[in-house]
């Protein structure tokens, strides 16, 4: 029966430390924390958990044989539905997802399913059995394009069925966001990223990196002169978007990609490394999401002092609870229904403030979020020497503009069936390149999805 | 890795390269520009493709040695390798594109400012080539920082040389020498395409803008990933905001906000490449124009 004990603490850096350095925040469960949170679970015989998470993952039972110390049980249990445990145990918004529908957490709070992923992930990474054995090579082949989580997930899953595949990304590491993106402090890149990606090169995958498709070469090359029976896109919402107010080009208005990849993808911030990054003294980041909340607390460790400017209020934030959470811990300032109306420059063409007014929220929209209107009369400026978008992203419109017949919505996401299958024949598609900027699990479902379709493509043929 | 096929001294600072880049070498075409990394800590900086040869599969790079990363390149030899090298980057020229017919109908003048001589030279060729009329202005501070004049010579239909100091052709800036050309010399031109540093672009289109003659500018803004992901690269064309790097990085020279441009060229500069940078202006004759020296 199920140990009616509160939910294990999760051990965590101090804030003040964490706060000047970019090692992990959260030291997650240890062996014994783990198998004591396990003991909380009900093993539901209508998990609410399972239903509520994106890919189905049997939550009870993993949990279950976690509880019974069967590690490698757990590990294989979570792998028949998700490829990426460490992660997405780590950066899921799990409430809202698994833990957010968690029956524990009606009248108490739920089981910590995420920190029990990571620790099953974790465990599974250092210790964990060898790759199943693969398919035999069946001698046909796969392009994949963009090695984020949906290209990392197809390719594994493609690689296991026996096809050869190869990963064309356009940066000169392999990743995607959980590496340009994702800092450091929430996802470390040697012990947690770049392990995810020797697993799936340990499949027979190889990444070719430094390969723009669409300017390197098209998809019509790799499917006519390099012999792809088939081509998966996973290239992801990378572009920034930015308000169109006045100032944006002032010099220290940067888009929070810009930030994020000087300081994560390029190491900006070790002296080793070549690449600049201006941080000032003062540091305003413009959104909600779990971008703004990244790139405000790398600009607070590096030494600036940090604030979220959001035009709704802190229930509407998009991020995880987690990191708002850690965040405030942190000392960064939230400045909630603000929203910036100018960048203010000073003589010099440099920024010296923004422009703000106050927001209220009115009559809730079509999909139920209370819209800000702006309250008159309410404009104020706040002072500081760096600006950061953090406005959301939208797909690259090169692969579309390059390839004949794939069509785009027209957010420029695109288009593809429920398997992923797009308006090319033989070119699939999934993750963030079709539904916008959306989390990790989602593509790595996507790209998982995708590579059954694409092999049942490949047999029709 | 991308090995250094071959490694030239063109002028002080100024190094050529051919990398082995078969990708690249494949696709490339005119007025493109790849993103290059020296070394596993190196910064990705952009440097245009001053000529490429597919069968070989080589990639011809030019680049002056002004800071750390360029210094980097440079500094790498013959047998060495670069640790990344990608692309093609952005838009080709327009008359790639463009109805050959109407192309032919075209005179061109080139206009070319210290290392930007070297990316004219895969257009002027490509032009030759197709049976296009094409002159060219090398404009350079003395004749021992000229290069690519040979090269240059072979494809275009006329070749003009301006220094500084009039060691060599013309003496004075470039815009004089076009101002000669068109207003002496009576020559007309339908188009012109100016690259070198921002400020001589920003004067060369001041001055075809008395003639109403179009003119291309090859824009080098800051970049990061080159691909339209960041953003450094925002440049105000037209009263619009457009990324260099996948709008780019040819715009119309008359409707760029060159100021402003110039100014977010600086915003990773430190106060000492401040002062380095107004020195260097100064050396060069110029009265500080850019807000170097605010
Ligand atoms: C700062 C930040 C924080 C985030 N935090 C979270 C979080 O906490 N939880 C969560 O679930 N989600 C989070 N997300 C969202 C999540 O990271 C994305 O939804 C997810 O990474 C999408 O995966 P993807 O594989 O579709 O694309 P990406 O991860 O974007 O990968 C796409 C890859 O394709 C490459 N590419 C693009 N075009 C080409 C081309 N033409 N040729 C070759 N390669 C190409 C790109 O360089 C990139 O490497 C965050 C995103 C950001 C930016
Ligand atoms: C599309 C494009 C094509 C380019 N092609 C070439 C080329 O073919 N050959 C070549 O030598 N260079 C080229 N450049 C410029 C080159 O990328 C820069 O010189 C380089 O990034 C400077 O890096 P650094 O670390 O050596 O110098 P830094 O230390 O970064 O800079 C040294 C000084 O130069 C200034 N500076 C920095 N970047 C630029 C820039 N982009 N333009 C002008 N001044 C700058 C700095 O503010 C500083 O004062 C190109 C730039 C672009 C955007
Ligand atoms: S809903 Fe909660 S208690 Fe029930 S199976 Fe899922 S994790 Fe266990
Ligand atoms: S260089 Fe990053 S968007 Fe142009």
């Amino acid at each position: 029966m199920a140990n009616k004990i509160p939910r294990v603490p999760v051990r965590e850096q101090d804030p003040a430390i964490r706060a000047t350095n970019f090692e992990e925040v959260c030291y997650g469960y240890n062996q014994e924390e783990a198998l004591l949170e396990a003991s909380r679970c009900l093993r539901c015989k209508k998990p609410r958990c399972v239903e509520a998470c994106p890919v189905g993952i049997n939550i009870p039972e993993f949990i279950a044989a976690l509880h019974e110390g069967k590690l490698q049980e757990a590990a294989d249990i979570i792998s028949a539905d998700s490829s990426l445990p460490s992660i997405c145990g780590r950066v899921c918004p799990q409430e809202t997802q698994c833990e957010g529908s968690c029956i524990l957490g009606i009248k108490g709070e739920p089981v910590a399913i995420g920190k029990l992923e990571r620790f099953v992930g974790d465990w599974k990474l250092q210790n964990g059995a060898a790759p199943k054995a693969t398919a035999p090579r069946n001698g046909r082949k796969v392009a994949v394009i963009g090695s984020g989580p949906a290209g990392l997930a197809c390719a594994s899953d493609l690689a296991r069925m026996g096809y050869g595949v190869k990963i064309f990304e356009a940066l000169h590491e392999a990743g995607g966001v959980l590496v340009y993106g994702i800092p450091e402090f929430r996802l470390p890149k040697q012990r947690v990223v770049a392990r995810e990606i020797e697993a799936v090169k340990a499949l027979g995958v190889e990444i070719e990196t430094d390969v723009i498709v669409g300017r390197t070469v098209t998809i019509d090359s790799l499917l006519d002169e390099e012999g792809y029976d088939a081509v998966f896109i996973g290239s992801g919402a990378g572009l920034p978007r930015f308000m169109g107010i006045p100032g944006e080009n002032l010099n220290g208005v940067v888009s929070a990609n810009e930030f994020l990849t000087r300081a994560n993808l390029m190491h900006a911030y070790d002296a080793e490394y070549d690449t600049p990054i201006y941080v000032g003294q003062r540091v305003v980041v413009v959104g909600g999401g779990n971008v703004a909340m990244d790139a405000v607390r790398t600009a607070k460790r590096l030494g600036a002092e940090a604030t979220i400017v959001y035009r709704r209020s802190e229930k509407e934030l998009p991020a995880r609870v987690e990191e708002v959470h850690h965040a405030r811990e942190e000392g960064i300032c939230f400045r909630m229904l603000t929203n910036p109306t100018e960048v203010l420059g000073d003589e010099r063409g440099w920024v010296r403030g923004v422009r703000c007014v106050e927001m209220e929220l009115g009559e809730p929209d079509e999909s139920g979020r209370r819209s800000p209107v702006v309250k008159p009369g309410s404009e104020f400026e706040i002072a500081c020497d760096v600006v950061i978008m953090a406005l959301g992203t939208s797909p690259n419109p090169l692969l579309a503009a390059t390839t004949e017949g794939l069509e785009t919505s027209r957010r420029g996401c695109i288009t593809a069936d429920e398997h992923g299958a797009t308006t090319r024949k033989g070119v699939f598609a999934g993750g963030d390149a079709v539904t916008g900027a959306a989390t990790v699990i989602l593509a790595m479902g996507a790209g998982r999805t995708a590579a059954k379709a694409i092999d049942e493509y490949i047999r029709s043929l | 890795m991308y090995p250094i096929l071959e490694k030239r001294l063109l002028a002080e600072g100024i190094w050529l390269m051919k990398i082995h880049a078969p990708r690249v070498a494949r696709s490339a075409q005119p007025g493109q520009f790849v993103i290059v990394r020296a070394d596993a800590h190196g910064e990705r900086i952009p440097l245009t493709i001053s000529d490429f040869d597919a069968a070989e599969g080589s990639v011809t790079i030019v680049t002056q040695a002004i800071g750390a990363s360029t210094r980097k390149i440079c500094a790498l030899e013959q047998g060495e390798a670069l640790a990344d090298f990608a692309g093609p980057l952005g838009r080709p020229s327009e008359f790639v594109h463009l109805p050959l017919e109407e192309v032919r109908q075209r005179r061109y003048l080139f206009v070319a400012g210290g290392v930007g001589t070297a990316p004219i030279y895969p257009q002027v060729k490509w032009l030759k080539e197709h049976g296009v009329r094409a002159d060219v202005i090398i404009g350079a501070k003395n004749s021992r920082m000229l290069i690519y004049t040979d090269a240059m010579r072979a494809v275009a239909e006329n070749l003009y040389i301006a220094t500084d100091d009039g060691s060599e052709g013309f003496k004075g800036m470039v815009t004089g020498l076009i101002e000669e050309l068109v207003e002496q010399r009576g020559e007309r031109y339908d188009e012109c395409v100016a690259i070198g540093p921002m400020i001589m672009m920003k004067f060369v289109a001041l001055t075809t803008r008395k003639y109403n003659l179009k003119t291309t500018v090859s824009l080098n803004a800051l970049m990061v990933d080159g691909t339209g992901m960041c953003g450094a690269c925002r440049v105000t064309v037209g009263g619009k905001t457009r990324f260099t790097c996948v709008d780019g990085p040819e715009f119309d020279g008359h409707e760029v906000d060159f100021d402003e441009a110039m100014r977010r060229q600086g915003m990773y500069r430190t106060q000492e490449q401040r002062a380095a940078a107004i020195e260097a202006e100064r050396e060069a004759g110029h009265v500080c124009k850019i807000g170097l020296d605010k």
